[in-house]
């Protein structure tokens, strides 16, 4: 009776048996897709999903922005808005050029607004999700 | 930009079933049934909520 082990996570899914393709260290995979949506799954040869990831979440993002989604910022004192402002830091790069530009800026007034705050908050909180994944499928803990 | 109610939903069902689907499965097959699963979830959810509202105000 053969017995079918588990690949250990130290050889992960990108490592290549017998290539000299270099395997990306796992957290250079969570910073890059905590950074741009999508970018670690991009590093380790995972395109299609890697486009999937940046489209869905910078989508989100963008739609949230558009529909004058507030943005929240550091030291507001209050316990919600630092939740939000967690949530928020979790787009990366995205959150650093809306606070750039000036993005979420302005006063919530309207019901949509409002929805707006949300998706911004929920684009983060994914791609965190998103970067995680990376970081497993580097690491080996995840299969493929 | 305004966007109705309905459609910031299918929006959001959208995009979170995507993400949902790519990190939860590992393989392709199963990571379409995923997100369609929670795509289904999230507007079936929806929409029975917002009934029960209805129910609730008459």
């Amino acid at each position: 009776m053969t017995t079918k082990l588990q690949t250990p996570a130290i050889a992960g899914a990108n490592t290549m048996e017998g290539s000299s393709v270099k395997p990306t260290p796992p957290m250079m995979a969570l910073i890059a897709g905590w950074l741009v949506p999508g970018a670690g799954h991009l590093l380790l040869g995972k395109y299609i999903r890697g486009l999937l990831l940046l489209v869905s979440i910078v989508g989100m993002f963008a739609i949230g922005i558009a529909l004058q989604g507030k943005v929240y910022s550091p030291n507001t004192g209050e316990p919600l808005d630092m939740l939000g402002f967690a949530g928020d830091l979790g787009a990366g790069a995205l959150y650093g050029l809306a606070r750039l530009l000036g993005w979420g800026q302005a006063p919530v007034l309207i019901a949509v607004a409002d929805y707006g705050t949300k998706f911004i908050v929920v684009s983060g909180l994914l791609n965190i999700v998103a970067a995680v994944d990376a970081h497993s499928l580097a690491s080996g803990r995840k299969r493929s | 930009m305004t966007v109705s109610h309905f459609s910031a939903v299918l929006l959001f069902a959208l995009f979170t079933s995507i993400v949902f689907g790519i990190t939860q499965r590992a393989e392709p097959r199963m990571m379409i049934r995923f997100g369609a699963l929670c795509f289904a979830l999230f507007v079936g959810g929806t929409v029975a909520a917002s009934w029960v509202m209805w129910i609730i105000k008459h």
